[in-house]
């Protein structure tokens, strides 16, 4: 019965922090996508300009 | 049952990734990245021209993310190899947390990402050399020499010479010949610098079955090979001098700092035990960046007499 709590606990501890983690990449993920954005817009203005 | 059983290796039998982006930014291989990062922005402030400062910044982040995807693709090749030496074991892919696969793919979508951004945005020369150092590297370095031949980072150090010349090209177009003594300076450094690695991480690389020079050659004859090298590249540290890429506020430290690596040459040939080869790979580093720094500051001077003669 212990060993049964004890055991799920440890699968519910696992489940979260697999989840805080695909949580952190997600939002890595957005961080990078979003930079890409704002980099390409830059960029293109830059190089419409005239430079490079 | 312990948390430990619930450990799933990278995306493990559920096929969920359970890494972090800590994880993947290890993959990068962020120490070397920060080597090539400055190299490669002192190639391009040393290149004749000007550049944008949007595109320039464009064209080292192109250099570094390339430099980390190499870095990705190589821990994914050598993850066998990585189990077993004691500097690598806890890296992210033996230690479980990324699966190799994942490691690959995020290794091929950035050095393609970083390719068609740097031809995009700055020029295609640019975007060729570095395809070309991405490739070598993982192609000819990691794949062909490492695994091979003793003379695996003599030829694989190519790989890490090219940054300069990238940044080079970035502002030029082509590759001149300053590019070339710059790419010149970071290829005869790299055999002393690794082999002085090698000579105080000589058992993990005989553990692994990489054919270092120590390893296969013994410890003599790699110390006799980096006096060499470090005698070699004193005069190949001058001719960025020569060639008019910089003058003596870079010619003079870098011939000072040149003599200094030789003396810790020297002082590892004398030495049996490991600490003068510690000490000489912790100055090959300290090298590196000081003579691009004089590089960068000379380049700084030489402009400032432009703008005010």
């Amino acid at each position: 019965m212990s060993d049964k709590m004890t055991d799920n606990n440890d699968k519910r501890r696992y489940v979260s922090e697999v989840h805080r983690r695909q949580n952190s990449k997600n939002y890595a993920m957005l961080a990078v996508l979003g930079a890409l954005v704002v980099l390409f817009y830059v960029v293109a203005i830059v190089r419409i300009g005239g430079a490079g | 049952m312990t948390e430990a059983a619930y450990r799933l290796p990278g995306s493990g039998q559920s096929g969920v990734c359970t890494a972090g982006p800590a994880d993947f930014l290890v993959l990068l291989k962020p120490r070397v990245m920060s080597l090539v990062v400055f190299t490669g922005f002192a190639g391009l402030l040393a290149a004749p021209g000007s550049l944008h400062p949007v595109l320039a910044v464009v064209a080292v982040l192109c250099i570094a993310i390339g430099s980390g995807a190499a870095g990705a693709i190589n821990m994914w090749y050598d993850r066998d190899i990585d189990a077993i030496m004691t500097r690598t074991a806890a890296r992210p892919i033996p230690q479980g947390r990324i699966a190799p696969g994942n490691a690959l793919g995020f290794g091929v979508v950035l050095s393609v990402g970083s390719v068609m951004v740097m031809g995009l945005a700055v020029n295609y020369v640019a975007a060729g050399l570095l395809a070309l150092a991405i490739l070598f590297y993982v192609f000819i370095y990691t794949i062909w020499l490492k695994r091979r031949t003793p003379q695996n980072i003599v030829i694989g150090g190519a790989a890490g010479a090219f940054p300069p010349m990238i940044g080079w090209a970035a502002v030029t177009g082509d590759v001149g010949l300053g590019a070339l003594t710059l790419f010149a300076v970071i290829f005869f450094w790299t055999p002393p610098h690794f082999w002085a690695l090698a000579l105080f991480r000589n058992g993990d690389y005989e553990k692994a079955g990489v054919p270092m020079l120590p390893v296969v050659a013994g410890p003599v004859e790699t110390k006799k090979q980096i006096i060499l090298y470090t005698v070699l590249l004193i005069p190949l540290a001058l001719t960025p001098v020569w060639v008019g890429v910089a003058g003596w506020y870079y010619g003079v430290p870098a011939f000072v700092l040149s003599v200094a690596f030789l003396g810790f040459a020297l002082a590892v040939w004398k030495d049996d035990s490991d600490r003068a080869a510690k000490r000489m790979f912790g100055f090959s580093i300290l090298y590196l960046f000081a003579v691009f720094t004089f590089l960068i500051v000379d380049t700084a001077v030489l402009d400032a007499f432009k703008v005010t003669g």
